[in-house]
């Protein structure tokens, strides 16, 4: 329990992903019960039937004052910090084992949890203590997502992503085929179907200048760039599953989509928000991310559905090995076969060479896609980000000049310099933040700003800088939308500052009603 | 207890507690800040609480220094004061006011656990108690400095290739935090801000143990892999602490017994040594001070306040003007 409980704690203070993934390899360097229960806590899949959150609060009011515990929690704001912090001394210390400690409770009935979880929390140090409610309570939120586990055991073990990313969800506790594989004393293990993640097809970022001249475009299929976000969908009569792109299954934050399809086969699409599959922002579908479970109100409010491309699996047949344009027959014929599935189809743009493509590809704002996708069509389904097979060519970017705001201060190789910037553009003789980019600029102009934000600070809002209105940047965007949620009405979507405009005076930069009509932002 | 407004004042003789702005007469808890600021025109406080402010501030500061040793009366017309050890830092006081048989004592900041670096706190039995409540939910249980300096040393055998960077107040926790290592026998020179230097050399004029210390400069980066450098918090966040090796940023604070805000912060090894009184600690006070009134200051009054009235003792929150905020030292 105490090696478990430091590695959390560990990684809950440390920022760097690299230096996470070093503090996972060492715990997971042997494989034993304490490690696959590690392994199933880690993923979220361990929780006891009788300690549930409120079940704690219950257990603490019996301890400590019942007010004095309310208001700690009002200041820590997170249950098992409080808890674990309030929790009386005691000077009865047990060490035990993760494994034996978790049987332990796992054994105890509904009558005897008050007596004797009150006891096992006595015996634990404060750390323990916070482990073991957080494993009660569900959802860590220790800034480890499973795919940072997944890589940190592939790279122990030598072993690739892409194969532990396919199998990861049919691996159950004790996890005993995957650990005997991860030693080498095994066969990969044979995971049913429904469970499987097939890691997912990526394109490269199309260079015009470099790339066309390669490539001929009788041997491209070309379609809608979508902007959402990608998933790959398992239906089949064993069960449905909806992964995103990491393979992290989804599908408890979308029955929307779950229920509402039926058929064999694996999708690759775009998950989208809208009413009769008419795609809306991606504003509106941020509203249904990061979220464990979906509301009624977020459910009728932003529906979803499926933007299908491309078919892995029909009927139990293997479609990866095909040709893009056979797929896409198979495709075509499942969703002719499932005309009530929550799933429409990604159209095939026809175009004759590149100079026509790219017309589509600088459509106008309102239709919602992000660019096209250039598909060679013979192309099998290839995981990982191969070269020379999809590409992404995305919409030129829009561009305005909006005046530096705010500052705040960055994270990872920036951190401790100013480098995340809120911009905005005149309403009258104030201005309103219009957007907040961190990226665009080369080293040199960050140390440049940096200095200049030191320099020119008028006003500090905790780790945020008011700076002197005075810069003005040419901040490239893809798309921008209407918003409730801002001051300014607008959201951008991919800011990124393309120049300082060190020269350029402020009241030259246009008004927020200049802003909505040049981009009709309705 | 009338004679004392909300914002330490007794009006009576004009004498300011630890007031903000510039006042005639001032009675100055210690040094830190938010307690101790320039320009009254005189100072009530111990030889080390002025010495401090002077190095801070400049010779001329206040007008007028009266120094006052602990325990030692001063009258004025029918008010007695008298300064007593709060075991803050160096140099810091309690204020015991007397007047008709009536005794109310300030605690300003204080702490009751030991520390080598100043005079330990003394427990005063008063009418009236104003004592301050930084930590004041149970949730603050400090733990034995020894053991988290322990962590410390630990992690900087651990970690030869880098260095630990520990953000602590310039003045009283940096130099808690180097006698702490001295009596955990760490003996390797600790190198600090160039902004804790007069500071350090003062504690050292007053012979407490901080052993070897040196100036940060400029130096190539792998001099430092190894070494224990302190720093005010703002530092650590700055490009300042970007010049050395691997740096693992460490903060000594009563703060960091909540991990959330050591992360929040980037805190990657949080250090729980305060110079203020944890929980229990504080309670302990208002017990041993017998003060059938309680009134509490400084941070979270309402759980400390909510106890005493548990408890039938009369007490409210004094919220003074000017602190209220964590980032207090």
């Amino acid at each position: 329990m105490k090696k478990f409980s430091s590695l959390l704690d560990n990684l809950i203070l440390t920022p760097s992903r690299k230096n996470k993934i070093n503090l996972l390899k060492d715990y997971f360097s042997e494989l034993d019960r304490d490690k696959a229960y590690a392994l199933s806590i880690l993923s979220d899949q361990l929780s006891f039937q009788f300690v549930k959150a409120s079940k704690l609060r219950k257990l603490v009011y019996e301890k400590v004052d019942k007010n004095l515990f309310n208001f700690s929690y009002d200041y820590v704001g997170d249950l098992a910090e409080t808890i674990s912090l309030i929790w009386p001394k005691s000077n009865k210390k047990m060490t035990q084992s993760l494994s034996l400690l978790i049987e332990k409770i796992q054994k105890l009935k509904k009558n005897e949890v008050n007596t004797e979880f009150s006891k096992i929390l006595d015996q634990l140090s404060h750390n323990e203590r916070w482990t073991l409610i957080k494993i009660c309570t569900g959802g860590l939120r220790i800034g480890v997502s499973e795919r940072l586990v997944k890589t940190a055991i592939a790279e122990q073990y030598n072993k690739s992503l892409i194969e532990i990313e396919e199998i990861w969800h049919g691996l159950k506790f004790p996890y005993d085929n995957l650990f005997e594989w991860l030693k080498n004393r095994a066969q990969k293990p044979k995971i049913s179907f429904k469970d499987l993640f097939h890691p997912m097809m990526l394109a490269n970022p199309l260079d015009k200048e470099k790339d066309f001249k390669n490539l001929d475009p009788k041997n491209f299929q070309a379609e809608y760039k979508w902007d959402g976000i990608r998933i790959q969908l398992m239906v089949s009569s064993s069960g449905i599953s909806l992964y995103s792109r990491n393979g992290e299954d989804i599908s408890k934050a979308f029955p929307d989509v779950i229920e509402n399809v039926e058929g064999e086969a694996v999708i690759d699409g775009e998950l989208l928000v809208g009413k009769n599959f008419k795609p809306s922002t991606f504003n509106d579908l941020q509203q249904r991310l990061n979220r464990k479970k979906a509301t009624i109100e977020l459910l009728i409010k932003y529906p979803v559905f499926i933007r299908a491309y491309d078919i892995l699996f029909y009927n139990g047949k293997d479609l990866r090995k095909l040709k893009l344009i056979e797929r896409r027959k198979y495709l075509e014929k499942f969703h002719n076969q499932h005309k009530k599935n929550n799933i429409d189809l990604s159209p095939v743009i026809k175009f004759s060479d590149w100079n026509s493509l790219e017309k589509f590809k600088n459509n106008t704002m309102d239709e919602l896609n992000e660019g096209v996708m250039i598909k060679l069509k013979d192309s099998q389904y290839l995981p990982g980000r191969k070269k020379g097979f999809w590409y992404k060519w995305k919409k030129n970017p829009n561009y305005v000049d909006a005046i530096l705001m705010y500052a705040q201060r960055g994270h990872g190789k920036r951190s401790s310099y100013y480098s995340d910037y809120t911009f905005g553009v005149w309403k009258e003789k104030e201005l309103v933040p219009i957007g907040k980019a961190y990226s665009g600029y080369t080293d040199k102009e960050l140390l440049k700003l940096d200095k200049y934000i030191r320099n020119n600070t008028v006003n500090r809002f905790g780790p945020v800088r008011e700076i002197k209105k005075e810069i003005v940047f040419e901040v490239a965007f893809d798309n921008v939308f209407p918003s409730g949620r801002h001051k300014s009405g607008v959201a951008m979507r991919f800011p990124r500052i393309n120049r300082i405009r060190w020269d350029k005076p402020v009241n030259e930069v246009v008004t927020i009603e200049e802003f909505i009509k040049e981009f009709k932002i309705y | 207890m009338d004679f004392i407004n909300h914002q330490l004042f007794i009006k009576d003789i004009n004498v300011h507690i630890d007031p903000i702005l510039p006042k005639k007469i001032a009675i100055i808890t210690h040094a830190h800040a938010d307690h101790a600021r320039y320009g009254h025109d005189e100072v009530i406080a111990t030889k080390q609480t002025i010495d401090i402010m002077k190095i801070r501030y400049g010779e001329n500061c206040a007008k007028k220094y009266t120094v006052l040793r602990y325990g030692q009366k001063l009258q004025i017309k029918d008010y007695q004061i008298t300064l007593y050890p709060a075991g803050h830092i160096l140099g810091s006081a309690q204020v015991l006011i007397e007047k008709n048989k009536h005794r109310l004592v300030v605690t300003g900041d204080y702490k009751v656990g030991k520390d080598e670096t100043c005079k330990n706190f003394k427990s005063i039995k008063c009418d009236t108690l104003i004592t301050e409540a930084t930590f004041g939910l149970p949730i603050f249980q400090h733990p034995d400095p020894k053991e988290e300096i322990k962590k410390l040393i630990n992690s900087v055998k651990k970690n030869r290739s880098s260095c630990h960077i520990i953000g602590a107040y310039a003045l009283g926790k940096a130099q808690r935090v180097m006698n702490l290592l001295r009596q955990n026998n760490y003996s390797d020179t600790i190198y600090i801000h160039g902004s804790l230097e007069k500071l350090c050399n003062y504690y050292r004029s007053q012979k407490i143990n901080i052993g070897l210390f040196e100036k940060v400069v400029s130096k190539d980066r792998s001099f430092y892999e190894g070494r224990i450098i302190i720093a005010p918090p703002s530092a650590l966040k700055d490009r300042w602490s970007r010049r050395f090796p691997n740096p693992i940023i460490c903060m000594a604070s009563g703060w960091m017994t909540v991990k959330q805000r050591a992360k929040q912060r980037g805190i990657e090894l949080p250090l729980v040594i305060s110079d203020h009184s944890d929980w229990n600690e504080l309670l302990d006070t208002i017990k041993k001070s017998k003060a059938k009134n309680v009134l509490v200051t400084h941070g979270q009054e309402d759980a400390l306040v909510y106890y005493c009235k548990q408890n039938n003792l009369l007490s409210k929150p004094l919220s003074i003007q000017g602190r209220s905020d964590e980032e207090i030292e």
